[in-house]
Formats: structure tokens, C-alpha cells, sequence
């Protein structure tokens, strides 16, 4: 950025930020309360890679992590538990952005991913994949680790494409979407509960940890396809950010402020889909995040919407710290994460609806 | 009150006045429908630069339908819309933006906006993600929020402003995004007597001053006949009669396009036709 100008304000409350061509409204709570969550994030990192049988402490980890500490903890740290706690943000802040991007356009908070049955389909899929999988030996146990991801991508873009075309009339308007895609979801968790019936009971066993969304045993072999895919997405839902701010006022009004609506809704949705699939194939439909996230950068950050770069940092350090608590705080017994965010999500999903059904508006 | 400058905007209305006013634009043969049902059919309108024209007719007459097919929000089965003589339907609905700007009938915000962020988003089509608050831009949100009196309310939440003020917030919103042409479907819905002659005081202002061209769809006659000096009056999606206030408003036309029987008078105030309603149905010709 080239000299940066902070000329006398002629609208209140947006001060300009300018550079020669760019230019943005300079609004410091954001840049606060996102240097916060950064360093929550951060120190959430350390601190869950610190703790397990072989305790190191917050200095050692970040001794370690700028090239220094003994190699018995690099082991521990870079080999064990840093892919584990990379997985877990990266899963999160995929999750959160895209139920960030969802809300947004729904208008709706209900409408996450994880409500409106993307993650579901994804899910399907997936345990689709498990359970047809270990049937065929030692050729399906291989299908079974390299086809999950693949099948969990398919299962989401199909379950999208579902919703999309059933909630269509004339376009598309967020209280239908959310309710064919609860509609949906509630027909995607029947097959999944089948196919756990079917299911030989080592598949089942299997399939059912992965459900209840896990972080166990994850190393730089997941870490990288969800880095490679949030390096694609992220981008791109960054760059759509400013078109999805005009497609909250209502499909009429962006199309007279010069908005192809219905692209720029089918590619929004297109890159919420794509991270909400990668990171459900990589960790399991971890409850909640994708709802709770994008509510909370809204509420911390303030704004009509759920800004997406915050939501990224708190679906990242909430998945961080429910790992923590997974991982340490009922002694020796590890939990899979996704418990420990349902137990805190479902609180707030009482809380919705409660208010929903209160306001009653659609 | 500062002028609007004419920045970014393509008509040259305020001069084009003094020679033969252009024709910004045209409905031909036009035929609007939604899913199956015809709401419009064989419909021809002009609309000449710096004029004010206001739509009348009966609740489901397909006058808001035109004016959603004039904006390009609805796309005709048959016939064409033509923008400054060129297709809309053809034409970049970003580019179109820069020139037309729309407000629809009740339009909703997001929940916890302020008033200069809504009025700020009228600059939509002149941004881009890297460039989101120019000088062009705050210059423009600052013009839009003093031509409606709303400077005060800027950060306000919408959802808090009165009827009255968060239409003024919406015409701000149009209006920041510095277009010489208007559509604004029923401006003064839900509004009392008293808001609904400030706006439309606002848009002879806009006229008068700025050389804004307006297309608006109206419910009430009295105003309409007051504040355009164009009236096209619809009937089941036809134009039953088209021209100055007083050509149109009369006693025939209030009997064939509402059903009403009815007294035309004089506007003590304005001059203009007023309606006087005796009661009753009048027998439709």
C-alpha cells in the first residue's frame, strides 16, 4: 500500500483508510477485537501442543516452534501435536467462514452449514465410503482412506445442488433455504443412521468416531489438503466479501446496485460448500462451529453481517480450545472434539430459536 | 442545500431541456409475465428526459410490474426495454446501475445498519473490493445524506428510524448512486399525509434542481396529479390513458380505470385535478 491518507471525515462514523486506488472505511474495533482473537488463537495453539503425557510449557512450544528446544520436543511438537492443533484451526475457521457466507445470505443465523444439511450430505457420503469400503478387504480399506475426502466433497456439492434447486422459485429466498435444507438434512442423518445399522460393527465403530467429528491422530498428511484447499477458498470468498454485503439487502435492490444476483449467489455458495465439504472430509461434521462462529465475530465486531475474517479467527481459536478441553479435561479419557463444541453450540442453538420463535418473522 | 453534481453520470438532462428531450426510456410491445400469468401485454411507454412521470391504477393493474421491467428486475417475455436506446436486457446489469438507480417497494435492510452504511452501499456499483470507500464515494453518501435532511441520523440504526425517516434513508440511498434517472415504486407506502408530501416535495427538488429524471409508481391521485407532470394510467395491464395531470384525471377515466364515481375540481392549492369521491361504483364502460 502506497501513502496512506486519513482525510477530515465527511460522513459520520466511516472515517476513510486510502491508499492511491484502494481505500476502505477505517473501523478500529475491528482491527482490535481481531488482534485479540489472533492472539487467543495463538496462545490457544500453544497451550493445547504444550499440554498431554509430556507436558512442555508455553515458552518451550514457542522456543520450539522458532527453530530451537531439544529434539525430543521437536518430536513431540512438530511429529505429534502441531499437525493435530493446525488441523483444528484450519478445520474451524473452513467451518466458519462458510457458515458465515451461508447466514449472510440466507439472512438467516439458522442457515450454517451444519443446519442446512451440507455437512449431513457430506457425512452421508462419507460413511457410505466407510462402510462399502472396509467390506472389500485390503483394496477397500485403501478406497476407504483415499476416497473419504473425495466422496465428502461430492456429498456436499450434491446436497447443495439439492437444496438450491428445491428452495428455487423465481430465486432464492433464505427462510426456504433453510427450511428444505433442514428438510434435507433430517433424510441425509435417516441414511447415515442406516448405514451404521448395515454396517459391520468394526466399519461402525469406525464411522461413528468420525461423526461425532474428531482431531485424534491427525498428522501433516491432513494438515496439507486443507491448507491447499482454504488457500484457493479463502481467497475467493475475501474477494466476493464486498458482493455479499449487497446481497443482503434483498434481491431486488442488489440487482439495481448492478449485482448479478444469481452468479454471485451460485459462486458464494459454491466456496462455502467447498470449505464446509473439505474440512467435514478431514475432521468429521464437527458440531456447531459453522453456526456459532460467523454469530459471535458479529456480535464481537458489530455490523449488519458475519464478517469473514473474524469469523475465520473465532471458528479457528474455538475449535482450538474445544480440542484442549477434549483432549485434557476428563483425565485420561480423550473426547472427540466435536462433543465438547456440541455441549457448548447447543446452549446457543436454544437460544436462536427461542428468540426466533419470540420475533416470529421470517 | 448543495446541488448534486452530476459526477459519474451519464444524461445530460438540465441542457438536453432546451431542444427535443431525450428519450431515456422506451417500452415496446412489451409483455410481462410471471410464470404462466400475463400481467402486462402490448404496452408502449416513453419516457422523456427531466420529466417526472408518476403510474396510477387500481391494486394489481401491473403498474409496479412495469416498473419492475423498466428497472430490468423483471425480463419481458415479449417486446423490449430499451435504456438510451439500448437493450437493457443486453446491457451489463453493472452498467445499467451507474445510470438507473431503483428503489423497490418496501425494501428491507439488514438488521443493525446505520444510516450511512445504507446510503453508503448506493455506491455499490461504482467499487470494487479493493476500493470501498473513495473520496467520490463519501462525497456522494455526504451529498445524498443533506439532500434528504438525514445528515443528523447517519449513525443511527436503520431499524430504529421512523416510517418517514427510513424512506428518506432508501431515496439516499438511490440517490448516492449518482444516476440522473429514478424508478421508485409507491415511495409513500405506510407513510402519514405529512411524510408522504415530504417526499415528494424531496422528488419535485430532485427534478427541479438536480434535472432528475423520475419514474414513480403512486396510489394516491391528489398527490400524483400534483407532483408529475406526466400521469400514465393503467387498467389490467394496459395503458388506458397517458399525458399531463389534467388530460388524464377526469371524471370518464376515474369511472373506466377504478370503477369510481367521482368529482374533478381544482386543486384550491396547486391548480392541479383533485378528486372528489361521490361513493359508490360507477358502471365501468
Amino acid at each position: 500500500m502506497t501513502v496512506l491518507e486519513r482525510g477530515a471525515a465527511r460522513v459520520a462514523g466511516r472515517p476513510a483508510l486510502r491508499g492511491r486506488r484502494a481505500s476502505v472505511v477505517w473501523r478500529p474495533r475491528y482491527v482490535l477485537v481481531l488482534t485479540v482473537g489472533i492472539a487467543a488463537l495463538v496462545i490457544g495453539m500453544a497451550v493445547n501442543v504444550g499440554r498431554g503425557e509430556y507436558p512442555i510449557s508455553i515458552l518451550e512450544v514457542l522456543a520450539v516452534l522458532f527453530g530451537g528446544g531439544d529434539s525430543g520436543q521437536q518430536f513431540i511438537i512438530l511429529e505429534l501435536r502441531l499437525p493435530r492443533s493446525l488441523t483444528g484451526a484450519l478445520v474451524g475457521g473452513a467451518l466458519a467462514v462458510s457458515g458465515a457466507i451461508t447466514q449472510a445470505i440466507a439472512r438467516n443465523p439458522l442457515a450454517s452449514p451444519d443446519m442446512i444439511g451440507l455437512t449431513a450430505g457430506a457425512s452421508a457420503a462419507a460413511v457410505f465410503v466407510i462402510v462399502i469400503g472396509g467390506g472389500f478387504g485390503v483394496l477397500g480399506g485403501f478406497l476407504a482412506a483415499a476416497g473419504l475426502p473425495v466422496a465428502a466433497l461430492l456429498g456436499g456439492l450434491l446436497t447443495a445442488t439439492l437444496i438450491y434447486a428445491l428452495a428455487w422459485r423465481r430465486g432464492v429466498h433464505g427462510f426456504r433455504l433453510v427450511l428444505v435444507g433442514i428438510g434435507l438434512q433430517a433424510m441425509l442423518l435417516a441414511v447415515v443412521h442406516w448405514l451404521l445399522v448395515v454396517a459391520e460393527v468394526f466399519e461402525a465403530a469406525r464411522a461413528y468416531v468420525w461423526l461425532n467429528g474428531s482431531l485424534n491422530a491427525r498428522g501433516w498428511e491432513h494438515v496439507v489438503p486443507v491448507a491447499i484447499a482454504l488457500a484457493v477458498l479463502l481467497p475467493a470468498a475475501f474477494l466476493l466479501a464486498h458482493v455479499l454485503g449487497a446481497l443482503q439487502y434483498g434481491d431486488d435492490t442488489a440487482r439495481g446496485l448492478g449485482v448479478p444476483v444469481n452468479r454471485a449467489r451460485s459462486l458464494l455458495l459454491l466456496v462455502a460448500v467447498g470449505l464446509a465439504s473439505v474440512a467435514t472430509a478431514c475432521a468429521g461434521p464437527i458440531a456447531f462451529v459453522a453456526l456459532v462462529s460467523p454469530q459471535i465475530a458479529q456480535r464481537l465486531v458489530g455490523g449488519a453481517r458475519p464478517p469473514i475474517g473474524m469469523s475465520l479467527v473465532v471458528g479457528a481459536a474455538l475449535t482450538v480450545i474445544a480440542d484442549l478441553i477434549a483432549r485434557t479435561a476428563f483425565g485420561g479419557t480423550e473426547l472427540p472434539v466435536g462433543i465438547v463444541t456440541a455441549v457448548l453450540g447447543a446452549p446457543y442453538l436454544l437460544y436462536l430459536l427461542a428468540r426466533y420463535g419470540r420475533e416470529a418473522r421470517a | 442545500m448543495t446541488p448534486l453534481t452530476k459526477a459519474g453520470v451519464n444524461g445530460e438532462a438540465p441542457d438536453a431541456e432546451l431542444t427535443e428531450p431525450a428519450v431515456r426510456l422506451r417500452a415496446e410491445d412489451v409483455r410481462l409475465a410471471y410464470g404462466e400469468r400475463t400481467v402486462v401485454d402490448g404496452l408502449d411507454l416513453e419516457v422523456l428526459a427531466g420529466t417526472v412521470t408518476a403510474v396510477i391504477g387500481p391494486n394489481g393493474c401491473g403498474k409496479s410490474t412495469l416498473l419492475r421491467a423498466l428497472g430490468r428486475l423483471l425480463k419481458p417475455v415479449g417486446g423490449r426495454v430499451l435504456l438510451d436506446g439500448e437493450r437493457i436486457d443486453k446491457m451489463s446489469t453493472r452498467e445499467v446501475a451507474k445510470v438507473l438507480g431503483l428503489l423497490p417497494q418496501a425494501p428491507t435492510a439488514p438488521e443493525g445498519l446505520t444510516v450511512a452504511d445504507l446510503v453508503a452501499r448506493g455506491r455499490h456499483p461504482h467499487q470494487a473490493w479493493y476500493r470501498q470507500w473513495s473520496a467520490d464515494d463519501e462525497e456522494a453518501v455526504a451529498q445524498a445524506l443533506e439532500w434528504t435532511g438525514i445528515v443528523d441520523l447517519a449513525e443511527r440504526p436503520v431499524d430504529e428510524l421512523s416510517g418517514g425517516q427510513r424512506q428518506r434513508a432508501w431515496i439516499s440511498m438511490a440517490l448516492a448512486q449518482g444516476t440522473d434517472l429514478l424508478l421508485l415504486d409507491e415511495p409513500t407506502t405506510f407513510l402519514d399525509l405529512a411524510h408522504q408530501v415530504d417526499v415528494l416535495e424531496l422528488v419535485r427538488r430532485l427534478h427541479l434542481e438536480a434535472g432528475r429524471t423520475v419514474v414513480m409508481v403512486l396510489h394516491d391521485l391528489n398527490l400524483a396529479a400534483r407532483y408529475a407532470d406526466r400521469l400514465v394510467a393503467m387498467r389490467d395491464g394496459h395503458i388506458v390513458a397517458a399525458g399531463k395531470p389534467d388530460e388524464v384525471v377526469t371524471e370518464s377515466m376515474l369511472a373506466d380505470v377504478f370503477g369510481l364515481a367521482a368529482r374533478v375540481i381544482a386543486d384550491p392549492v396547486a391548480g392541479t385535478p383533485l378528486v372528489v369521491p361521490i361513493g359508490g361504483h360507477a358502471p365501468s364502460s
